[in-house]
């Protein structure tokens, strides 16, 4: 598929359009549909597309491994720490009340942070996930030659 | 939906039922569009029409794409499921109509998230991430879950790989 | 009948991924009767909470009427919880194809009653 040079084209004026609409997704979660879960799954499809045009090796190369195994505990860790942060300015855990002078803007604050965890883990999830199975496929198939 | 959710059950090629599952997905969202769940239906499309379609095939790389022709009618699998569904919808008549408003899924905690006290105007954001926030937490802890789960099944090992073959 | 037409489509979807789940031998094509069978249940929570003349459930000034957004919420996580649960199966099944050669039932069971058959023959 490396060498299709429509998918190739279009991939690349796509892909920057993708990434961008999943950054909207998530900031403009208050507001309107969208919020974590789609804006990490609609980040993650970006690159999956990427890998999908490009290769593997070059998608790792832009995203290491390093990096989404990275994402893939610390979305868990905002999410706890937000809950943390609450319960050290003097509130309940996850009480998003305490995290500013105005409850309203705490909680806005809170529901942003949560959101950044949420991206963060579900992107770095499925990221991981494409790359175990896509990664997989060539031990595998020369794992299985001898056998079949 | 139901004309392919038929054709998925009589296919024998994977290939044929992963792409069909895809397109079931698809509907499945604007279903949910017209029940007026745009969060979910968005999610749904993002994640049932794309990533699982990708990770199916995925998986169908690694194995066989023809299904073995079973050994058997199934004509127990569908007796079991038929009398299932029988009871299923006889149970389904004593539910709340369609959009019925007085029903008790309206009455209980909605009206206070209604309030929209936290100020954030999309409902659902507000109460996915403020008023049911353990909920959320718990759930992202699944997934993270689930991710270091396949990577301790599918990790390559560093020294003499397919070493076990049992 | 027609007012309980959403549970009808519902208890029909849930027993078509329930018979892919029983009458199917092969795994990945369980997995995707299981996905069947979760879309099903997706269908049962958000249906009852449309309501008719509503709208999303986005605050605006200019509407009175708004669908319930609870089961929006469980849903959306059930999707990615889904999504995740589907792709440990998939790897769990990636490696029992790696270990006995095959995704299908029928095989499997064969292969692990032989090995028994094999070990009581020893012992």
């Amino acid at each position: 598929m490396e060498n299709n040079l429509v998918l190739r084209v279009v991939g690349k004026l796509l892909i920057p359009f993708i990434l961008l609409f999943a950054l909207y997704v998530q900031f403009h979660g208050d507001f309107g549909p969208g919020g974590g879960f789609q804006a990490g799954v609609i980040f993650a499809t970006g690159i999956v597309f990427y890998a999908l045009i490009f290769g593997l090796e070059r998608a790792r190369q832009a995203v290491p491994d390093r990096l989404v195994e990275t994402m893939l505990a610390s979305g868990v860790l905002i999410y706890a720490g937000v809950g943390v942060a609450g319960m050290l300015l003097g509130g309940n855990y996850l009480d998003y009340f305490v995290l500013d002078k105005n409850p309203v803007i705490g909680q806005h604050r809170g529901i942003f942070w949560v959101e950044v965890g949420v991206a963060t883990t579900v992107s770095g999830v499925m990221l991981k996930i494409f790359y175990m199975f896509a990664s997989r496929s060539v031990a595998g198939n020369a794992h299985e030659d001898p056998e079949d | 939906m139901v004309l392919i959710v038929l054709a998925l059950i009589r296919t024998r090629n994977l290939f044929g039922v992963i792409v069909l599952s895809g397109a079931y997905s698809f509907l499945m969202a604007t279903v949910l569009v017209a029940l007026d769940a745009v969060d979910v239906a968005m999610t749904e499309a993002a994640v049932g029409a794309g990533v699982s379609t990708v990770l199916l095939l995925g998986a169908l790389r690694l194995c066989k794409s023809e299904e073995a022709k079973p050994a058997h009618r199934p004509w127990l699998p569908l007796a079991v499921a038929v009398s299932t569904g029988l009871l299923l919808a006889y149970g389904a008549m004593d539910l709340p109509d369609f959009a019925d408003p007085q029903a008790p899924i309206h009455q209980h905690v909605v009206p206070r998230y209604m309030e929209n006290e936290v100020d954030v105007p999309n409902v659902v954001t507000a109460v996915l991430a403020s008023f049911r926030g353990y909920d959320t937490l718990g759930e992202t802890t699944v997934v993270f879950t689930a991710g270091a789960g396949i990577i301790a099944l599918l990790r390559r090992r560093k020294s003499g790989r397919g070493a076990d073959g049992k | 009948m027609l007012e309980h037409f959403s549970y009808i489509v519902t208890v029909f979807l849930m027993v078509a991924g329930l018979f892919i789940i029983m009458a199917h031998g092969n795994l990945i094509r369980k997995m995707i009767g299981l996905s069947i069978f979760q879309t099903s249940v997706y269908l049962l929570y958000i249906a009852p909470g449309k309501l008719i003349g509503g709208t999303a459930p986005i605050i605006a000034p200019e509407y009175g009427i708004y669908s319930n957004p609870l089961p929006h919420v469980l849903i959306l996580t059930a999707i990615v919880v889904g999504v995740a649960t589907l792709a440990l199966g998939l790897a769990l099944a990636v490696r029992i194809r790696e270990a006995y050669g095959s995704i299908e039932e029928d095989e499997i069971l064969a292969r692990d009653n032989a090995i028994e058959d094999a070990e009581e023959m020893r012992a």
